[in-house]
């Protein structure tokens, strides 16, 4: 099987002797949508920096394609596009040489390039803004802009880092619908976001890392089933008597016309609106309390902690 | 990457480069114009009538190669040390850092770069210097190479300035303490013949001093010290200034973690 990624063992200690990364081990296959979450300061944008050649690894290997990042870097590197978590472009340049100079340091003719640029710019809604100097660009805008830049060698990879920091709904959903499309074009994606529905709508497979250690690596769906109980909140008509006692489910009164309610993996949720209705009571909306891998996520990452205490301690 | 992609990398870097300064020529151009005009008008027509001749030569015209070489050397260092230093510190170094394009090619761009604002600052400044003096340039190829060579030299210093530097106020301290110093004592305005023995011996160990004379040679044909000495300093620095940079290249220092 062809990895896209395939990180081995991989550790980094800064100067100040803050280990970043444990030994950490990390395979993602070729098409994969991967999402990389932890807390701040887990390790992932060490990650990122050292398959990127930002940050120097202190041990460890890191293969792209197969190609390894010391042996051929330059092979290795053409594999990857990144989008950073912070702006990283000269917003004293316009927009369009900001993409066709980032081909020219991939060696890519100047023809191939502006016909690159031209397509990337339409499709990511920056082609009117191209003469524009980058600082005048809203943050979505901004956000768009580094997209086109990582994607005009045409990687294998695309890292994005927090993509969707700050913008608005309206331009995160077009840039999830653009990078959906790109992985269904072929393009395995490694994304890190702070937004669990992002990463639980968009991602195939997920590694969580905390304190410089995968902690859970495996499916999105693995993961979900793995959620033992969870909270639902109940929108309903007002109660005209106080809450009333169901069997097998305990209900929380938020207020006249709101309840939550836990529901564990094996029940049913029809037995709870039999119940309901049996009660007289009328349930217009139904949603989650928190986001599902958002609980998973909370879960695995207290666990960690609470491990990691107890090692400290014994 | 393969040599023609390499090509492609150096040419987008130069390219680049040249227009960030063509885009702020205001700041870049105009102000060694400037500068350069009044020291023809000061040094050169009102208090060089009064001093008379140089080495044999009237003032104005010896104190020309001094002056045309003075904004290539500031230019050069400068065009590298805030270009280079403003990409690492908005950050965008990284587009480059996480490209194929070799550590080479990103030094030999930004070097590029310098020479080439170096070079033009030198021809407005030589044009500019035409409408006081009659200048008859002695040896056209001599003063090309060293304008080449010394714009090289001291782009390579400014892009190891900028690599250390960790604020604005860094790049500047090396400039005006160390190369303004250094290229006004550097002979621009006076033969070292003029000075002490002791003062001369110790003005050789000043490298500006070298290329200053080599280009009043190139210009006049008149000159302090050896042609071949001054050539061998200047290439004997490139090399130094060249190894320095790559290996901070190389090993990453002040751009990777």
């Amino acid at each position: 099987m062809t990895f896209a990624l395939d990180i081995k063992q991989l550790s980094k200690t800064y100067r100040n002797g803050f280990q970043a990364l444990r030994g950490i081990d990390l395979q993602v296959k070729q098409g994969d949508f991967f999402a990389l979450l932890g807390p701040n300061g887990a390790g992932k944008s060490t990650t990122i920096g050292i398959v990127s050649s930002l940050v120097r690894k202190t041990a460890g290997s890191v293969k792209i394609f197969n190609t390894d990042l010391d042996a051929d870097p330059s092979n290795a590197k053409e594999f990857l596009g990144l989008v950073p978590q912070e702006f990283n472009f000269n917003v004293f340049e316009p927009v369009i040489e900001i993409v066709l100079n980032q081909a020219g340091f991939y060696g890519i003719s100047r023809s191939q390039a502006n016909a690159r640029t031209e397509h990337l710019l339409k499709q990511l809604g920056l082609w009117d803004k191209r003469k524009e100097m980058a600082r005048n660009l809203s943050g979505g805008m901004k956000r768009r802009l580094m997209i086109a830049r990582a994607m005009v060698h045409e990687p294998k990879l695309l890292i994005l880092d927090e993509p969707t920091a700050g913008v608005d709904v309206e331009i995160r959903h077009s840039m999830w619908k653009y990078l959906r499309q790109l992985n269904q074009q072929g393009t395995t994606i490694i994304l890190t976001t702070h937004y669990l529905d992002e990463a639980e709508s968009l991602c195939k497979n997920i590694a969580i890392i905390d304190e410089g250690r995968i902690i859970e690596n495996t499916s999105m769906k693995a993961l979900l089933n793995q959620l033992n109980c969870e909270t639902f909140v109940l929108d309903i008509k007002a109660l005209n008597s106080s809450l009333p006692q169901l069997e097998n489910f305990e209900l929380q009164l938020i207020d006249d016309t709101t309840i939550e309610v836990g529901i564990a993996k094996q029940q049913s949720i029809n037995e709870l609106f039999v119940q309901l209705s049996h009660h007289g009571i009328d349930v217009i909306s139904m949603r989650n309390k928190v986001n599902r891998l958002e609980e998973l996520f909370m879960g695995l990452v207290e666990r960690n902690e609470t491990e990691s205490l107890t090692h400290t301690q014994g | 990457m393969k040599l023609a992609q390499q090509y492609i990398a150096f040419r987008t870097i130069l390219t680049k480069e040249i227009l960030r300064f063509a885009r702020i020529w205001v700041q870049t151009v105009v102000p060694p114009a400037i500068t350069t005009t009044l020291y023809f008008v000061i040094f050169g027509n009102l208090i060089g009538s009064r001093i008379g001749k140089m080495d044999g030569y009237a003032y104005i015209d010896y104190i020309v190669p001094g002056l045309i070489l003075m904004a290539v050397i500031t230019n050069a260092y400068s065009n590298v040390v805030s270009s280079f230093y403003s990409a690492k510190f908005q950050k965008h170094v990284e587009e480059m850092l996480i490209s194929p394009t070799p550590n080479g090619i990103i030094l030999a761009g930004y070097i590029a770069g310098g020479v080439a604002r170096g070079v033009c600052v030198g021809i407005v400044v030589t044009i500019i210097s035409m409408f006081f003096t009659d200048l008859k340039i002695e040896n056209w190829g001599i003063s090309f190479l060293v304008v080449v060579l010394t714009a090289t030299l001291f782009a390579a210093a400014g892009f190891i300035n900028a690599v250390y530097a960790k604020s604005f106020d860094d790049i500047s301290i090396i400039p005006t303490f160390v190369l303004t110093p250094l290229t006004y004592l550097g002979g621009i305005f006076y033969t070292i013949k003029m000075l002490p023995e002791f003062w001369q011996t110790a003005s050789l160990a000043n490298p500006i001093l070298y290329m200053i004379n080599a280009f009043r040679y190139g210009i006049l044909g008149a000159s302090d010290i050896d042609i071949g000495l001054a050539f061998s300093i200047i290439l004997i620095f490139i090399v130094l200034l060249i190894a320095w940079s790559m290996q901070l290249l190389n090993k990453g220092v002040g751009l990777r973690n």
